[in-house]
């Protein structure tokens, strides 16, 4: 230490370290097992965990078996029903109860958080372990109203929840608060660097007297999470990476698990000139050097207006020079270590491919150890690798743009769709971006804005489901279950003649593309109710798709035009009542006109919410059409079933590639003249018939179709849910046929899953 | 210790026009200053001594008298107990940055001040309104400088702010600076007249366009004084500054900051927004009076280890 005179010359800021005395003598009680059952197993084959900063081994820890998962689903299968059963206020008084004890001992979790993660205790301190109690005592609240605010739901039962390295403690916390306050009990697998914070709360978990079996925690890698993603649960909740998720909807296609996945990002933080410009250098602090960069949601892909990008690079460049690399628990530290040496592995390679690529890489200051400084690339395009890949460390890549469309290009320019920063004082210049970004989140001025009140979560392959808020309390909720048979599996139809029909004319029947009538690509027909039915292929939904895509104004148009289209569109079904009830029967037209008119009156009506989250900030959860959907229309209910799902469908915005029934498809095909005389514009419905698992399956691996509904048989719907792994579009799938008649045939679930939550953060002050 | 003096430019409104501050941004950089450094054990005791050296120790009240003025200049030259020094290992008695009084007070504290080497500052110009005609406001700076004063902490018209008046308030502000001769010039915004931070950027500019050595938030006679965020964005205007012209500004808030913790806290906002030269007197300065008496509390804890009670240390 330096005498006073000599720290007055140099005016450093000196060591500030946090101790870690209590929390190292926490971790003299390891080696530790599971918490399995409201007790702590014996340790069994252990691994360590280990202080990235210092390579301390921390604790042992145990490598979660199949037995071990399968013990601990046990204890949560028998615990859940008798959790479920608690009053809300029950349930309420223990969440309370977890909240407050945590609050209790928050130094000691922020601290082992950051002996574990090698994140700055400012950070674990100021941000993480508040956000986790705030999600506690927001649940508490939610356990409290479940059955007011959440009438006929009920919870999933129990889940299998698998959480990361980056943020071990929050995690924990957005998957176990809401599951608690929902009735569901949780088997939880902490990632395998940071397994600590996790094995703390379970100690709390024994001190909130929390009946046994609601919460059990095994420990250990990948292997472990496998185990649980197999085992007998009702749900899976993951947040981690991209490919680990493919591997889990893979996984879980076919199983009736729910499942929602938190995964990667490549998140555009957008520039423009008219912001403030320091702000937004400080936003970028926040942004990507926030936790070492190791964050889903980190804004890593900067993209400055052009006439700007000078002097924001500058400001830039100057501010990193004052960011501090080092001790994760001195006070002064804004950067600590990377988690683990691969992880540091990873981030340098996908640097120095970036420079290979042409970037040119700016990096005050060296690391040792498992450090890595704040570094920033220029001078490269959207095809290099530092554009494309999400690289989970303090790397941020910049590149310009012209205008705010641009701008907007360029940010949807990724796989990904977790969230976005826009900076602009110009309000109008700013919501006008936000509505058009694919993201789950987007902050305007501001950047990782969190709130247990504001629903997170990703578009595209950024995977789906929301925690926060009431948006995340239904990811652990379930509508009630369908009544109805299995469905069967349908055989492929022959392309060939089938009976004749005799008598009338014979009617021609078409695909349905982009407004007009089509012949299928193939040339085939096959036979159907008496009439020859187009046999549409892979490369009619291919030009359906893009005809959906080119519709794109349905989504923007006004819920008010919608609706007058769709009442048009009743209206005129209720004209042709007659030719439809022909081709259907009388009671199921009669059905559908009455459908067609609920649809309509929804139109305008199923709106988001304000959040109430921080003072002077503006919390929007906005609903949005996905965009393009795939449709496989229920076998029964030929008319009624196809109106049922595709309405509720289009008149939230989306663009529908409609498969109708294969057996009786003709009153779909009907529908076409409907559509065509009610003002819906070209491209909003498409209709292909034909072999539906075939179609079925296109329009599951289509990239460019953004959540598919299945409703068929269970083959076909664990088809499906495989294949839409490619691009992680959600899959709704049911394999029980529905009374479309009555109240299953018309409900708000339709209505949620028709939509997509945007979740709009807007900071104001004069 | 005096800095190279700001020879201004032109007025040109280009350099604010187009800086946007958002004020929820600039409230957020400020709150984590505080929380993203700290400073502990000798470093703090610096810290604070390092305050000292940058106070402008002030009294502008209206019961001022030359004998009032004497006992805080008497704690101006010596302003810890001789054993906190001692237990320092400090090798002099600090010494704050400067007395700051009234115009007519400055002859007195000259005297009292004598052979210290520590200036005189006189507010000036109709302080603290400013709503008195220039030539009086010009001559008032010419009696404190006249009277002995090297510093003169002008205030300037906010109505030419909040009326966009921006020639109006350069000329003004230009005129102050030649009336100051080789006084250094401390330009006092009154930002908690300004109310937005776009308004204290602009007034910062100007003031600097045209002269100022210093920008200075407040007179400590506004609704709200010195702040966090206010004192961001003079600093950033300050750098933005320097960027264009190369000429360093120096910065001093004033008003409301009270304890050794505020101290901290504005120098950590220098620092970090500004640099190192920026904890010098040359360039920083605290207008404080009940700072001071916190900071050696704090510094007799730091040498003793027990707390200290007010009562025990001299009154400036």
């Amino acid at each position: 230490m330096p005498t006073v005179t000599e720290a007055l010359n140099t005016m450093d800021y000196g060591p500030a370290p946090e101790s870690a005395a209590i929390a190292l003598n926490w971790l003299t009680r390891g080696p530790f097992g599971h918490f399995i059952n409201g007790a702590f197993t014996k340790p069994g084959a252990v691994f360590d965990t280990v202080n990235p900063a210092t390579e301390a081994v921390l604790a042992q820890v145990t490598q979660g078996t199949e037995g071990d998962i399968t013990a601990a689903v046990k204890a949560a299968h028998k615990a859940q029903p008798g959790w479920a059963k608690l009053p809300g206020h029950q349930r309420a008084r223990y969440l309370y109860a977890l909240a407050r004890l945590l609050q209790k001992r928050e130094r000691l979790f922020a601290v082992l958080e950051v002996l574990d993660n090698g994140k700055p205790i400012r950070e674990a301190r100021d941000i993480d372990v508040p956000l986790a109690v705030r999600h506690f005592y927001h649940h508490a609240g939610w356990a409290e109203l479940l059955d007011d605010e959440f009438p006929g739901m009920a919870p999933h039962g129990v889940c299998g929840q698998i959480i990361p390295w980056n943020f071990p403690l929050l995690m924990l916390a957005w998957k176990v608060a809401p599951a608690l306050a929902a009735g569901n009990t949780v088997v939880l697998k902490p990632a395998e660097y940071t397994p600590l914070t996790a094995l703390l709360f379970a100690e709390l978990c024994i001190e909130a007297g929390l009946p046994k079996g609601v919460v059990n925690i095994v420990t250990g890698d990948g292997s472990t999470g496998a185990a649980l993603v197999a085992a007998e649960v009702d749900k899976i909740a993951f947040t981690g990476s991209t490919e680990v998720g493919r591997l889990i909807r893979q996984a879980t296609a076919g199983t009736g698990k729910a499942l929602t996945l938190e995964l990667g990002g490549k998140s555009p933080f957008i520039v423009l000139a008219g912001a403030d410009l320091d702000a937004a250098v400080e936003g970028v602090v926040d942004a990507v050097w926030f936790n070492q960069g190791e964050v889903c949601c980190a804004g890593s892909r900067i993209l400055v207006q052009e006439s700007v990008a000078a002097v924001f690079t500058d400001k830039l460049k100057a501010r990193m020079a004052r960011l501090r690399l080092g001790d994760p628990l001195d006070k002064s530290t804004d950067i600590g270590a990377v988690v683990h040496p691969v992880q540091l592995a990873r981030i340098r390679a996908i640097m120095a491919q970036a420079v290979e690529e042409g970037a040119e890489l700016h990096q005050p200051g060296t690391g040792e150890g498992c450090f890595c400084p704040p570094a920033l690339l220029t001078g490269l395009g959207a095809a290099n690798v530092a554009m494309q890949e999400e690289i989970f460390g303090p790397v941020a890549a910049l590149m310009t743009f012209r205008t705010p469309v641009e701008a907007v290009e360029l940010a949807n320019n990724t796989r990904y769709g977790l969230s976005a920063s826009i900076w602009t004082e110009s309000i109008t210049t700013a919501l006008d971006i936000a509505a058009q970004v694919k993201a789950g989140v987007v902050w305007i001025n501001g950047t990782n804005m969190f709130d247990a009140n504001a629903p997170f979560g990703g578009m595209r392959e950024s995977g789906f489901g929301r925690e926060g808020a009431r948006e995340g309390m239904l990811a652990y909720l379930r509508a009630p279950a369908i009544k109805g048979k299995a469905r069967a599996v349908l055989s492929v139809p022959a392309g060939l003649p089938g009976e004749a029909e005799g008598g009338d004319i014979d009617r021609t029947h078409k695909l349905y593309i982009g407004g007009a009538q089509k012949r299928p690509d193939g040339g085939y027909s096959y036979s159907a109710q008496g009439g020859q039915i187009p046999l549409g292929g892979r490369k009619d939904i291919r030009n359906a798709v893009e005809a959906a895509h080119k519709a794109a104004g349905w989504g923007k148009a006004t819920g008010h035009n919608r609706a007058q289209v769709l009442y048009f569109l009743a209206e005129n079904m209720a004209a042709r009542q007659a030719d439809l009830a022909a081709l259907s029967s009388k009671t199921e037209a009669g059905a559908a006109v009455a459908r067609a008119f609920y649809w309509a009156a929804w139109a305008d009506k199923y709106d988001g919410k304000v959040h109430s989250t921080q003072g002077a900030h503006l919390t929007l959860a906005l609903k949005e059409p996905f965009g393009v959907m795939g449709l496989i229309c229920p076998e029964e209910a030929p008319l009624l079933g196809f109106i049922s799902t595709l309405l509720p469908a289009i008149a939230m915005g989306n663009r529908v590639v409609a498969v109708p029934s294969q057996g009786a498809p003709r009153a779909a095909l009907e529908m076409v003249q409907v559509f065509d005389t009610s003002d819906m514009p070209g491209g909003v419905v498409n209709i292909v018939t034909g072999p539906r698992v075939d179609l079925a399956r296109t329009l599951a691996q289509h990239d460019d179709i953004a959540v598919l509904w299945v409703f068929a048989d269970s083959e076909t719907c664990a088809m499906t849910e495989r294949e839409a792994s490619g691009n992680l579009k959600p899959v709704w799938s049911e394999n029980r046929a529905r009374d479309w008649a009555g109240s299953e045939g018309q409900s708000r679930d339709f209505l949620r899953r028709a939509v997509q939550v945007k979740t709009v953060w807007v900071p104001y002050g004069a | 210790m005096p800095h190279a003096r700001n020879p201004g430019t032109p007025l040109a409104t280009d350099w604010f026009d187009a800086v946007h501050i958002n004020r929820p941004a600039a409230e957020r950089r400020a709150a984590a200053l505080t929380t993203r450094r700290s400073v502990k054990n000798e470093h703090q005791a610096a810290w604070l001594l390092n305050a000292i050296r940058c106070m402008d120790l002030t009294t502008l009240a209206g019961d001022d008298t030359d004998a009032r003025v004497a006992r805080l200049c008497a704690k101006a030259r010596r302003p810890l107990g001789d054993s906190i020094v001692r237990g320092l290992g400090l090798a002099a008695m600090p010494v704050v940055g400067a007395v700051c009084v009234y115009p007519t007070m400055v002859a007195g504290a000259v005297r009292a001040l004598s052979n210290s080497g520590i200036p005189v500052a006189s507010v000036a110009t109709g302080f603290p309104a400013g709503l008195m005609p220039l030539d009086l406001r010009l001559a008032e700076i010419r009696y404190a400088v006249d009277q002995g004063a090297s510093e003169i902490d002008i205030v300037i018209t906010r109505g030419h702010v909040l009326g966009s008046n921006w020639a109006a308030l350069y000329d003004e502000i230009a005129a102050m600076r030649e009336a100051c001769g080789d006084a250094h010039m401390k330009a006092i915004l009154g930002t908690g007249d300004l109310v937005t931070l776009g308004n204290v950027y602009a007034a910062s500019m100007v003031a600097m366009q045209a002269g100022a050595d210093f920008i200075k938030t407040s007179t400590g006679k506004e609704a709200v004084n010195a702040t966090l965020p206010v004192s961001l964005i003079m600093v950033r205007a300050l750098r933005d500054y320097g960027a264009r012209t190369g000429v360093k500004i120096g910065f001093k808030p004033a008003g409301g900051m009270k304890t050794a913790k505020d101290a901290i806290a504005w120098q950590i906002l220098m620092h970090e927004e500004a640099g190192r030269e920026w904890l010098e007197p040359a360039l920083f300065r605290l207008g404080a009076s009940s700072m001071l008496g916190d900071i050696e509390r704090q510094l007799e804890h730091f040498v003793t280890g027990r707390y200290a009670a007010a009562h025990r240390h001299a009154l400036a």
